[in-house]
């Protein structure tokens, strides 16, 4: 899975062969199109910006374009054995409800997110006393798509206080996994398999 | 070695009834169509194309009555995006229309037209007489069927009747049923021409007396919902015609009447009164939900065809709600679905004209079939 971003290398890795994924955000495609080519995945997708839904559709993929706000509940129950939302979770007006709705629709849910408690960014907040402006968050406050800005600690919390299941975890530094201890610290981002 | 049944200007008579949803059958049924492009060893690369409204066969080359190119060349060509160096296209001319397919202009066992003695036809008809079509030309499975406006509710009914003939479904600025509007807009259309002195029932072939004013009248308020606001602001404005003042009188004034006056004036040299009327009813009875229990998921349960959704952000006639109403019943049945609102100035007729993004997603889909 060479050439994927890293959390995108991961979820590609541990997707089982041959399942059916539903990838909410799928940007160009990328994980789509290797979990396709590489493990017979029957891969749909969902993406805001048209010009990511035409450059899919063009390479051949199942791509809708739409926002994982509104219209995941257009989805049945159990649809897919994945949904996958990578990098979105901190765009949605209510990650509360968009993780209920990836649980209703796929019988395990991967999320991926950027730590906001990362050591650089705790430190410029700290600091430098402004919303940090780092090379894992380059959008200032005012133009950032990450409009729910959370941390490693949060998400688990968030998860338990739910009842949904923890699978498997997996933390980033750059693009070198790293240890759970110590990981709200030290992770840029985080993926994470859930499961009712 | 040269098979007459491909090629331009093509003409065949069906060998069986068509039966016909409203009852009754009609025969002998003839279908006018064109072919671009060669039909490969084991007949897997043909294209269907559906045309819309007021749109015929002759997608790709000129077009006998007006000497204009065809509706489509720019779409479909050798190395456009409907390849035909790669896929074999069929456009056939609707049942009901005028261009050489059986219509109200035709003539009936007696030897006079048909007229308004015409079966009253739909979207399904035109299907299955197509479907007659394919079977005359060797052709079980469509590698795709593609069609804008009331040439994708073809597509779908297409997907709906035949799943196992179609692989890829292209529906373009198109819907599932005809909203309310939709009718009210067609019924101006269809009121304007029967209120045209020289209808006389629709038994004006006799002498060439056309209802021309009626049916000019249909096209120019049909013309105004192709376009969007927009568009005619952009084009038109206020901005008056060859003249540098008003003239308080009600000449075409306007550039913006002028420019409808032509549309509607040049249209009836190229249609048939009738065949509008028989055809905006067609479009009119068009709910593909309501011919399966109400429910448009069941219409595509099971499905193994592949479709694309393509709709205009500035089309008011059958906007973006109507195709994601599609996609959503496509998504319950599980069907693989693209969707994409594409931006474009033009309102409905954006399918037509210069939006190079639906170029893109319309090669990509297809090649995407494998052929």
């Amino acid at each position: 899975m060479s050439g994927l971003r890293a959390d995108l290398a991961i979820i590609a890795r541990e997707v089982a062969k041959g399942a059916r994924v539903l990838d909410v955000g799928c940007g160009d495609g990328a994980l789509m199109a290797a979990l396709r080519d590489q493990k017979q995945v029957d891969a749909r997708g969902m993406e805001i910006d048209r010009d990511n839904v035409a450059a899919c559709v063009a390479r051949g993929l199942s791509v809708i374009q739409g926002n994982a706000d509104t219209d995941l509940a257009d989805y049945p129950d159990l649809a897919f054995d994945y949904a996958v939302l990578s990098q979105t979770l901190q765009t949605t007006m209510r990650p509360d409800l968009v993780v209920e709705q990836l649980l209703r629709i796929g019988a395990r849910a991967f999320v991926s997110f950027p730590n906001f408690a990362q050591w650089r960014t705790r430190i410029a907040l700290m600091f430098g006393g402004m919303m940090p402006v780092t090379k894992q968050l380059p959008a200032r406050w005012y133009d950032t798509p990450n409009i729910h800005h959370v941390t490693i600690d949060d998400f688990r919390d968030f998860i338990a206080q739910r009842g949904i299941r923890i699978e498997g975890q997996w933390f980033l530094r750059g693009d070198r996994l790293i240890g759970e201890r110590g990981a709200n610290l030290l992770a840029e981002h985080a993926v994470f398999l859930l499961a009712r | 070695m040269s098979d007459a049944r491909f090629g331009l200007d093509r003409k065949i008579t069906l060998t069986e009834p068509l039966a016909l949803d409203g009852g009754g059958v009609l025969a002998p049924v003839e279908i006018a169509y064109e072919s671009y492009g060669a039909l490969n060893a084991d007949a897997s690369n043909a294209i269907l194309l559906c045309h819309a409204l007021t749109g015929d066969q002759y997608v790709a080359s000129t077009h006998p009555l007006t000497g204009k190119p065809g509706w489509w060349t720019r779409m479909v060509g050798p190395g456009k995006p409907i390849d035909t160096d790669r896929y074999c296209v069929i456009c056939p001319n609707v049942v009901g229309s005028c261009m050489g397919s059986s219509g109200p202009e035709s003539l009936a066992p007696d030897g006079q037209p048909y007229a308004m003695r015409f079966p009253v036809i739909t979207i399904r008809d035109m299907v299955r007489a197509q479907a007659m079509l394919l079977d005359h030309l060797g052709i079980d499975r469509l590698y795709a069927v593609v069609g804008g406006s009331m040439g994708g509710m073809q597509v779908l009914t297409w997907a709906a009747t035949y799943p196992a003939r179609v692989d890829a479904a292209l529906v373009i600025a198109s819907t599932a049923r005809h909203s309310a509007q939709n009718i009210a807009f067609h019924e101006v259309g269809r009121q304007a021409i029967m209120a045209d002195p020289n209808w006389r029932g629709g038994d004006y072939y006799a002498d060439g007396q056309a209802p021309d004013s009626g049916l000019a009248v249909a096209r120019m308020a049909a013309h105004i919902t192709y376009l969007s606001e927009h568009g005619l602001t952009e084009k038109f404005g206020r901005r008056l015609q060859d003249r540098k003042a008003k003239t308080f009188g009600f000449d075409a004034d306007f550039q913006v009447e002028s420019y409808l006056r032509h549309q509607g004036l040049s249209f009836t040299g190229r249609f048939d009164a009738n065949s509008y009327l028989y055809i905006t009813r067609a479009m009119d009875y068009f709910d593909l939900a309501e011919d399966h229990g109400g429910h448009l998921a069941n219409a595509f349960r099971g499905s193994a065809t592949r479709f694309c959704l393509i709709s205009f952000d500035t089309d008011w006639l059958y906007p973006t709600s109507e195709s994601r109403n599609i996609v959503h019943a496509l998504n319950a049945s599980g069907a693989p679905v693209s969707f994409v609102e594409l931006s474009a100035p033009f309102g409905h007729d954006s399918f037509l004209l210069d939006v190079p993004e639906l170029d893109r997603v319309v090669d990509g889909f297809l090649k995407a079939g494998g052929q």
